[in-house]
C-alpha cells in the first residue's frame, strides 16, 4: 500500500468536493429565498457572484489532478460539466465584476428556474462524485 | 399645448380642488347616481331597508313587475334563439361586415330623436331585430360600468376636495369632465347621457344627474331631457309606477339634513373625506323629471312631486327598477348600459344624441351575429345608425333595451343562469355541425376567412371583448380595459390549455393613468386579507354580514366593524355599499404603517449636457424656457427642491445659496472621482429660491453659447446626481445630445452605418453596466433617471437607457435634433411641459397578485423587480405603462374567476402616502374554443411587442421575428384545431376567431415598426428608441404606433356629427393602411402618435384645398410643411377641430406635417402604409399566404 499521485489527487479532490457541495447548497438556498421574496435580489446576486468564479476554478482544478494523475474515468466524468461553466460563463450578462448573476434579470421566471434546477443538479452532482472519487481511492490505494 | 385645453392627461396641480370647489352640484348628482351602484351579495338582499335613507334602493321590492318582465325576456330568448340554428357559423365575408361603409352613419340629432324615435319598438318586433344576440344581452358589459365609475363620477363617497391634487388627475374644470373620452377609443362617459336609460333609470338616476354630469355646463340646464325620454316609453309600461315614488319622497327631506351636517359624525369610523357631493344624493330623485330643480339641494321638496305627479306613468320606470336592492344591485349601473346604445357612449355629446334605443346593432360585429343571412340583415343594418355604433358594436344591449325598456337591473342576473345553461347544451351539441355553428354564432364564436375578407379592420375603434362573470359577480365592476387588460378574457383552467391555445397569457395595466374621477378613501385601517394583504376589492366573497372571503387565496377575514358602515345612509350593516366594493379602482390614503420614512419631498435635479454637440443643437435654450414658464406648475408642496448640474467635459454645479442674489457656479475638474463642492445649496428649496432658479434659467442659454469642448462626463455627473439626491430620492432628468466619452461610463461608438439595413442587429445589449448599476444604486435610493435623448449622432440608446430603465424612468427621444427648426423645439417643448406638469409618484412600489395557481412569469417595463411580485418604482409616471407574463401552475378548474390585484403605493407629490388599487377578475374557460375566442387581440400584440424587445436584446433580431410569425401560424393552428377544420393546405381558406381576425395585420405591422424592422435602413438608436416605446407605452399609444390610423379627411364634413353646433367634432372612419385605399383625389391624415401626417394627392379637389388650407391649386400647397396655415374657413376649422380631437387622448401633442404625393419625402408616409410590399418585407396578402402555408 503506497500513497501515489493519485492517490493524492482522489484525496484532495475529496476536499475539494466537499466545499462544492457546499457551494450548491448555499446556491440552492439563495435562490429559494429569492423566489420566497426574503432577500433583495442586489445582495442576494452580490453574495452569489464572488462565489461563482472560485467553485469553477476549484472544479477545474481537481480535474487538473485527474488528468495528471491519469485518472481519465473520473476526468471524462466531469468533462461535460466543464463544458457546461465555459459555456456559461461566456454567455452571461453584461457586468463589470465578476459573477454570473445580474439583479435586474434574475426575478424574471426563467432565469430564476434555471438557476434553481442548476443548484439542484450540480448538488446531486457534487454528491455522487463524492462517492466516486471516495471508491476511486479505495481502488487506487488497494491497487497500489 | 395651446389647442389642448381638454387634454385629460394635463395635470393641472391644484387645480382641480378648484373644480371640485367650484362645481360642488355636477359632483352631487352624480354621486347620488352612484349610490344605487352596490353590488348586494344575495345574502344582503334588503338587509338594509333604511327609512332615513334617500336612496332608491329602498323602495320596496316589486315583485310583480321583476317576475313579469322576466318572461317577457325569457319569452324573446328562446325565440330569438331558433334563427341561430339556421345560420352557417361562418359567413362570407361581406356578410361580416367588416368592410368600411362609405360614411359613418350619421348621428341622430338629439332632440328630433327623443321624442320621436322610440325607444322602445313593441316587444315582438324588437324580437324579430334582436334575436341571436338575446342571450348575451343579459350580461351587463362589466367594463363598462367600469369606466364609469372611473372617468365619470366623483368618488361616491369620498369627496376630492379634500386631497385635492390626485383626485383628480385630469382637467380640472367642469366642463373638462366630458372631454377625456372624446376622442378616446373607449369613450365612456357619455354612456349616461343618452335618455333612454333615464328612461329606465330609478329616479335616482334621473336624467338631471347625466347630463350634469357630462354635459358642458352650459346646455344642460336647458336641456329637458327627462320628460321627452320617458313619455314614449309609456306606453310599453304596462305597470303603475307613480306610487313607489312617494316612499322616495319622504326619504330625501329627512336624510337632507343629515347628510349635510358634517359628513363625519363618527371620528373613530370609517373616516371618509367630507361629502360636497351628498347634497345630490337627496337631490337626485327629485331630478328625474325636472331637470332645472338639479341646481340646488333646496330645491329639493319642491320638486319631488313632479317626479310623481305630472308624469304618473314615469313611475314604473324609475320605481320599478328597484324593488329590491339586494337583488337588483345598481339599477343605475344595469339600466345605464342596457339601455344605452353601445354607440352612445362614445360621444361626448352623447346626451342629446340619443341614439340610444335604436334597434340597430354595430356595424362590425352585429350583421354576423344577428344576422339571420336573409331579412334580418337589412333592418339591423341598414337603417342609419347613431353615429358611434360601428364602434360600440355591442348589439345586445341595444337590443335589451329595446326589448324591455323599462326594465332593468335585475335581467341580466336572472337570465344569467339560464344563458349558463343554455351554453352548456351547446357544448353537448358541439357535434351537430349546424346546430354547433348556428351556436357558435349564438356566443360570438364566428371564423373569420381572412384571405377573402378584404376589409379587415373596423372602421372605429373596437372595444376589447367584454368579460362575463359568472352569476354573482355579473354586476361587479370591473376595472376599466384603459387600465388593465388581459390578453385573453377567459383563463383557460390548466396549462396544458393554454399551450393548445398557443397564446400569450399576460396581462398589460397602466396603473397610474390620469383619471377624472377616482373614489379616495381614508380610513384608519384599509381592509385586507391576512394572508395574501390583498385589498378588499369588488370580487370578495361576503361570507356573512362580519366576515369575507379573500377572492385570491380565499382565506375568511374578519370584517372590521367601521367597514359595516356605510357613509351614505349613515347606517349600518351592508358593507356591499361601501366604494371599495363598488369600485374596481381606488385609491387609498394610507395611514403611518405604509411609510418607512417620512413621506419625501419632491427634489427635482436636471441634468444638462453642455458639451460642443449640446451647444450646436441649441436645446438648452428650449429647455430652459420651458422650464422657466412651468416653475409654477412643477407638481410639489412647499418642500420641493430643485437643482442644476451642467456637464461637458467637467461637472459644473449651481450654487443658489441663502445670501447670493445671482447664481454661483463651481467647476469640478476632477470627473474621476466625483465630489460635491458644497453640502448644501446646491439643491433649493423651490418656492424660496424661485427668483434665482429663474436667474440661473435666463442665463444658462447665455452662459452656454460659446463653442465648448467635445466632451459629455455623463457618467460622472449622473455620479453627482447620484451623491446629491441619494438622501432624499426625487426625480432626475438627463437631457443628452451626444455620446459620452470622458469620465466614468465613457462609451465607444459601436454602430456600423453600413450594416443599418442588415437582417441581424448587433449591440442591441449594454456596451457596459455602467448604467445598470447606477440606475440599481439610483432606485434603492428612490431616485429615478429620465433621459431625454437629443441626439444628431450615435449615441448608444442601448447602454444610456438602463439608467432609465431600472431606475423607472423613462426615456424620450427626438432624433436629429436641432432647435433651429421650429417643429423640432416646438415638439420639445411639447413633451417637456406635459413631463414638467404631470402628476408624479414618489417612492413607489407595486405589487401584483394573482389568484392562487397563476404567478408572474415576467414583468415588462420600466421597474427593478425587488421580489417575485414586486416592483420598485422610484418615480411613477401617469404615462408608463407595465406589462406581466403569467404562468398557469396550478389548475384552476375549481375556481369560477380568477382575479389580479394591482396595488401601487407612492408619495404623491404633496407628500401623502397613497395606495392605488386596481382590480381585475375573470372568467375561466374550459375549452379551447372558448380561450380562442375570448382573446384580446390588442392586448395580444401589446403583449407581443415587449416580449419580441426581450428576445432580440436576449437572442436576435432574426429570432424574435420569427418568433412573431410563428405566433400567427400557432394560433391560427389551434384554431383550425378546435374546428375541427380541414387539415393541410387541402382548403383555400385561412379562417381566425372573429376575435383574432386582426392579429395577423398588427403582427405584420409590428414587423414593419422601426424595432423589428430588417431591410431597412434604421439607424440603431431609433431602433432602440422604438424598443424602449414598446416596453414602456400604455396600450392605447403602443397600437397606434404599431398601427397607426388612416382617416380620409377631404369629406370631413360629411363626417360631422352635429349636435353641437358650437364644437364639431368630425368622426371619419378609419381605413387599412394600404395604398389601395388612398384615391389621388383625397387627402388624408395619417396618425402614428408621434406625427400626423397629412397627405394631399394632387387631384384633390380645388374646393377642398382653399377651404382647408386656403390655397387655390394645389401647386401652391405647402410641401412638408409642419402647421397648418389657421384660415377663417370651415373646412380649416373642421381639419383643426379632428386633429385636436385626435390629440385630446395622449400626453402631448403630436407634431403635424403637411406632405404632397409628389413630394420628395412621400417616403415618410407610404413607408407606414404597412399593408403593402415593401423590398424587403411581406404584404398582408403574402403574409397571410405564408401564414397559411405554415398552419398545419
Amino acid at each position: 500500500m503506497a500513497f501515489n499521485f493519485p492517490a493524492f489527487s482522489y484525496i484532495i479532490a475529496l476536499i475539494v468536493d466537499a466545499f462544492l457541495i457546499f457551494f450548491s447548497i448555499f446556491h440552492v438556498i439563495a435562490f429559494d429565498e429569492l423566489k420566497t421574496d426574503y432577500k433583495n435580489p442586489i445582495d442576494q446576486c452580490n453574495s452569489l457572484n464572488p462565489l461563482v468564479l472560485p467553485e469553477y476554478l476549484l472544479h477545474l482544478f481537481i480535474n487538473l489532478l485527474f488528468l495528471l494523475s491519469g485518472e481519465w474515468f473520473s476526468l471524462l466524468i466531469n468533462i461535460p460539466l466543464i463544458l457546461y461553466h465555459i459555456h456559461r460563463y461566456s454567455t452571461r450578462p453584461v457586468m463589470s465584476g465578476p459573477g454570473l448573476y445580474d439583479p435586474t434579470s434574475i426575478m424574471n421566471a426563467d432565469v430564476l428556474t434555471v438557476c434553481q434546477r442548476e443548484g439542484w443538479i450540480k448538488l446531486a452532482f457534487y454528491l455522487l462524485s463524492f462517492f466516486l472519487y471516495l471508491y476511486g481511492m479505495i481502488v487506487v490505494l488497494i491497487a497500489a | 399645448m395651446s389647442n389642448l385645453p381638454p387634454n385629460p392627461y394635463n395635470n393641472i396641480p391644484g387645480a382641480p380642488q378648484a373644480n371640485t370647489h367650484t362645481g360642488p352640484q355636477m359632483f352631487a348628482n352624480q354621486q347620488f347616481g352612484q349610490v344605487p351602484l352596490s353590488q348586494l351579495p344575495p345574502g344582503f338582499a334588503g338587509l338594509k331597508q333604511d327609512a332615513n335613507s334617500n336612496s332608491p334602493l329602498h323602495l320596496p321590492p316589486s315583485t310583480a313587475q321583476n317576475s313579469v318582465l322576466q318572461n317577457v325576456n325569457n319569452y324573446n330568448q328562446s325565440a330569438s334563439s331558433s334563427p341561430a340554428f339556421n345560420q352557417p357559423g361562418m359567413l362570407p365575408p361581406q356578410q361580416i361586415g367588416f368592410q368600411p361603409s362609405p360614411n359613418r352613419p350619421p348621428t341622430v340629432k338629439p332632440t328630433s330623436v327623443a321624442p320621436n324615435s322610440n325607444p322602445l319598438p313593441p316587444l315582438s318586433s324588437a324580437n324579430q331585430s334582436s334575436v341571436s344576440n338575446a342571450n348575451s344581452s343579459s350580461y351587463p358589459p362589466n367594463f363598462n360600468q367600469m369606466q364609469r365609475q372611473i372617468n365619470d363620477n366623483a368618488s361616491p363617497i369620498v369627496p376630492s376636495s379634500q386631497y385635492n391634487q390626485p383626485l383628480m388627475n385630469g382637467p380640472p374644470s367642469g366642463p373638462a369632465g366630458p372631454m377625456p373620452p372624446t376622442s378616446s377609443p373607449y369613450p365612456v362617459s357619455s354612456k349616461h347621457f343618452s335618455p333612454p336609460p333615464m328612461a329606465m333609470r330609478p329616479p335616482s338616476g334621473g336624467p338631471g344627474f347625466g347630463p350634469v354630469q357630462q354635459g358642458p355646463p352650459g346646455p344642460v340646464p336647458t336641456k329637458p331631457p327627462g320628460p321627452q325620454g320617458l313619455l314614449p316609453n309609456q306606453p310599453n309600461i304596462p305597470f303603475s309606477g307613480p306610487p313607489r315614488n312617494s316612499p322616495l319622497m319622504s326619504g330625501p327631506p329627512v336624510s337632507g339634513p343629515a347628510f349635510n351636517g358634517p359628513p363625519m359624525p363618527n371620528t373613530t369610523i370609517g373616516q371618509y373625506a367630507p361629502l360636497p357631493p351628498r347634497p345630490g344624493q337627496v337631490n337626485g330623485p327629485s331630478v328625474l323629471n325636472a331637470p332645472p330643480p338639479t341646481t340646488g339641494p333646496g330645491m329639493r321638496p319642491a320638486t319631488i312631486p313632479p317626479p310623481t305627479g305630472a308624469l304618473p306613468r314615469n313611475g314604473p320606470g324609475p320605481g320599478q327598477p328597484m324593488p329590491n336592492p339586494g337583488l337588483m344591485g345598481n339599477p343605475n349601473m344595469m339600466s345605464g348600459p342596457q339601455s344605452l346604445p353601445a354607440g352612445s357612449q362614445g360621444l361626448p355629446s352623447g346626451p342629446p344624441s340619443l341614439p340610444g334605443l335604436q334597434p340597430q346593432m354595430g356595424q362590425q360585429m352585429a350583421p354576423p351575429m344577428t344576422a339571420p343571412p336573409g331579412p334580418p340583415i337589412g333592418p339591423m343594418s341598414g337603417p342609419p345608425k347613431s353615429n358611434m355604433q360601428g364602434r360600440y358594436p355591442q348589439m345586445p344591449q341595444s337590443n335589451y333595451a329595446n326589448q324591455q325598456p323599462p326594465m332593468p337591473p335585475q335581467q341580466p342576473m336572472k337570465q344569467y343562469p339560464q344563458q349558463y345553461s343554455t351554453q352548456g347544451l351547446t357544448q353537448q351539441m358541439g357535434q351537430l355541425s349546424v346546430t354547433k355553428q348556428g351556436f357558435d354564432q349564438l356566443w360570438g364564436h364566428q371564423m373569420v376567412d381572412l384571405l377573402q375578407c378584404r376589409h379587415i379592420l373596423p372602421e372605429y375603434p373596437e372595444d376589447p371583448p367584454e368579460i362575463r362573470l359568472g352569476h354573482q359577480f355579473t354586476e361587479s365592476p370591473n376595472c376599466s380595459p384603459d387600465i388593465f387588460r388581459c390578453t385573453i378574457n377567459r383563463i383557460p383552467e390548466t396549462n396544458s390549455l393554454l399551450q393548445k391555445s398557443r397564446l400569450p397569457l399576460g396581462i398589460l395595466i397602466h396603473p397610474f393613468k390620469d383619471l377624472n374621477h377616482l373614489p379616495v378613501i381614508q380610513c384608519a385601517t384599509i381592509v385586507r386579507c391576512r394572508a395574501c394583504r390583498t385589498y378588499i376589492n369588488p370580487f370578495v366573497y361576503f361570507v356573512d354580514g362580519k366576515r369575507w372571503k379573500c377572492n385570491l387565496c380565499y382565506r375568511v377575514n374578519d370584517l372590521p366593524e367601521e367597514f359595516q358602515y356605510d357613509p351614505v345612509s349613515k347606517s349600518y350593516g351592508d358593507p356591499t355599499r361601501r366604494p371599495e366594493i363598488k369600485s374596481a379602482t381606488i385609491e387609498f390614503i394610507a395611514p403611518g404603517e405604509y411609510m418607512l420614512r417620512p413621506p419625501q419631498p419632491a427634489v427635482y435635479l436636471f441634468l444638462l449636457d453642455v458639451s460642443q454637440i449640446a451647444r450646436d443643437s441649441g436645446y438648452l435654450q428650449v429647455v430652459c424656457d420651458t422650464l422657466k414658464a412651468q416653475l409654477e406648475q412643477l407638481p410639489g408642496d412647499a418642500r420641493t427642491q430643485i437643482g442644476f448640474i451642467c456637464y461637458d467635459a467637467h461637472i459644473h454645479y449651481y450654487l443658489m445659496s441663502d445670501g447670493l442674489t445671482r447664481p454661483k457656479e463651481m467647476t469640478v475638474l476632477d470627473i474621476d472621482d466625483v465630489f460635491l463642492p458644497s453640502p448644501e445649496s446646491l439643491l433649493v428649496n423651490l418656492g424660496e429660491r424661485r427668483e434665482l432658479v429663474k436667474e440661473l434659467l435666463t442665463v444658462l442659454p447665455q452662459r452656454y453659447s460659446t463653442p465648448g469642448v467635445p466632451a459629455s462626463a455623463l457618467g460622472a455627473a449622473l455620479q453627482a446626481a447620484y451623491k446629491l439626491m441619494a438622501p432624499t430620492g426625487g426625480r432626475v432628468t438627463v437631457f443628452q445630445t451626444c455620446l459620452p466619452n470622458v469620465g466614468p461610463g465613457a462609451l465607444q461608438a459601436r454602430e456600423d452605418p453600413n450594416a443599418r439595413s442588415s437582417k441581424e442587429v448587433a449591440h442591441l445589449n449594454p456596451a457596459t453596466d455602467f448604467y445598470k448599476r447606477l440606475a440599481l444604486d439610483c432606485s434603492g435610493a428612490q431616485v429615478a433617471v429620465d433621459l431625454f435623448l437629443l441626439n444628431s449622432q450615435y449615441s448608444d440608446l442601448s447602454t444610456l437607457s438602463g439608467m432609465s430603465k431600472f431606475s423607472a424612468g423613462t426615456v424620450y427621444h427626438i432624433p436629429l435634433f436641432r432647435a433651429q427648426r421650429a417643429w423640432q423645439a416646438e415638439q420639445l417643448t411639447r413633451m417637456f411641459t406635459r413631463y414638467l406638469t404631470r402628476k408624479i409618484g414618489f417612492e413607489a412600489v407595486m405589487r401584483v397578485r394573482c389568484t392562487r395557481g397563476i404567478t408572474i412569469h415576467t414583468f415588462h417595463g420600466n421597474f427593478f423587480v425587488r421580489s417575485t411580485d414586486l416592483l420598485s418604482l422610484p418615480n411613477v409616471s401617469p404615462d408608463a405603462g407595465f406589462g406581466m407574463q403569467l404562468s398557469i401552475e396550478e389548475s384552476l378548474s375549481d375556481l369560477q374567476q380568477v382575479c389580479f390585484q394591482a396595488a401601487l403605493l407612492y408619495t404623491s407629490s404633496k407628500g401623502e402616502r397613497r395606495i392605488r388599487v386596481h382590480t381585475i377578475a375573470l372568467p375561466i374557460a374550459t375549452t379551447l374554443p372558448d380561450v380562442l375566442h375570448a382573446a384580446d387581440q390588442q392586448c395580444i400584440v401589446g403583449l407581443l411587442a415587449k416580449m419580441a424587445v426581450d428576445r432580440c436584446v436576449s437572442a436576435s433580431m432574426s429570432e424574435a421575428r420569427e418568433a412573431l410569425i410563428n405566433v400567427a401560424v400557432d394560433v391560427l393552428s389551434a384554431h383550425k384545431l378546435a374546428q375541427n377544420l380541414p387539415a393541410g393546405s387541402l382548403s383555400s381558406a385561412l379562417h381566425a376567431p372573429a376575435s383574432l381576425r386582426l392579429l395577423p395585420l398588427y403582427l405584420l405591422a409590428l414587423l414593419k415598426r422601426k424595432a423589428f424592422r430588417t431591410g431597412t435602413s434604421t439607424r440603431l438608436d431609433d431602433r432602440v428608441a422604438d424598443m424602449c416605446d414598446m416596453k414602456t407605452l400604455p396600450l392605447s399609444s403602443l397600437l397606434r404606433a404599431v398601427y397607426p390610423d388612416l382617416y380620409p379627411i377631404h369629406a370631413l364634413h360629411d363626417h360631422t356629427p352635429r349636435e353641437h353646433d358650437d364644437e364639431p367634432s368630425p368622426d371619419p372612419p378609419r381605413l387599412q393602411l394600404s395604398a389601395e385605399r388612398i384615391n389621388s383625389n383625397g387627402a388624408y391624415l395619417l396618425d402614428d402618435g408621434e406625427t400626423m401626417i397629412i397627405y394631399v394627392c394632387h387631384a384633390v379637389s380645388p374646393a377642398f384645398l382653399s377651404d382647408t388650407f386656403g390655397v387655390t391649386a394645389f401647386s401652391q400647397l405647402p410641401d412638408d410643411a409642419r402647421t397648418l396655415p389657421r384660415i377663417d374657413s370651415e373646412g380649416s376649422a373642421l381639419l383643426q377641430a379632428f386633429i385636436d380631437k385626435l390629440n385630446d387622448d395622449r400626453p402631448y401633442a403630436s407634431n403635424v406635417l403637411l406632405i404632397k404625393d409628389n413630394s420628395p419625402s412621400r417616403q415618410v408616409f407610404t413607408e407606414r402604409l404597412v399593408d403593402d410590399r415593401v423590398e424587403s418585407a411581406f404584404s398582408y396578402y403574402e403574409f397571410l399566404q405564408h401564414v397559411k402555408n405554415q398552419v398545419k
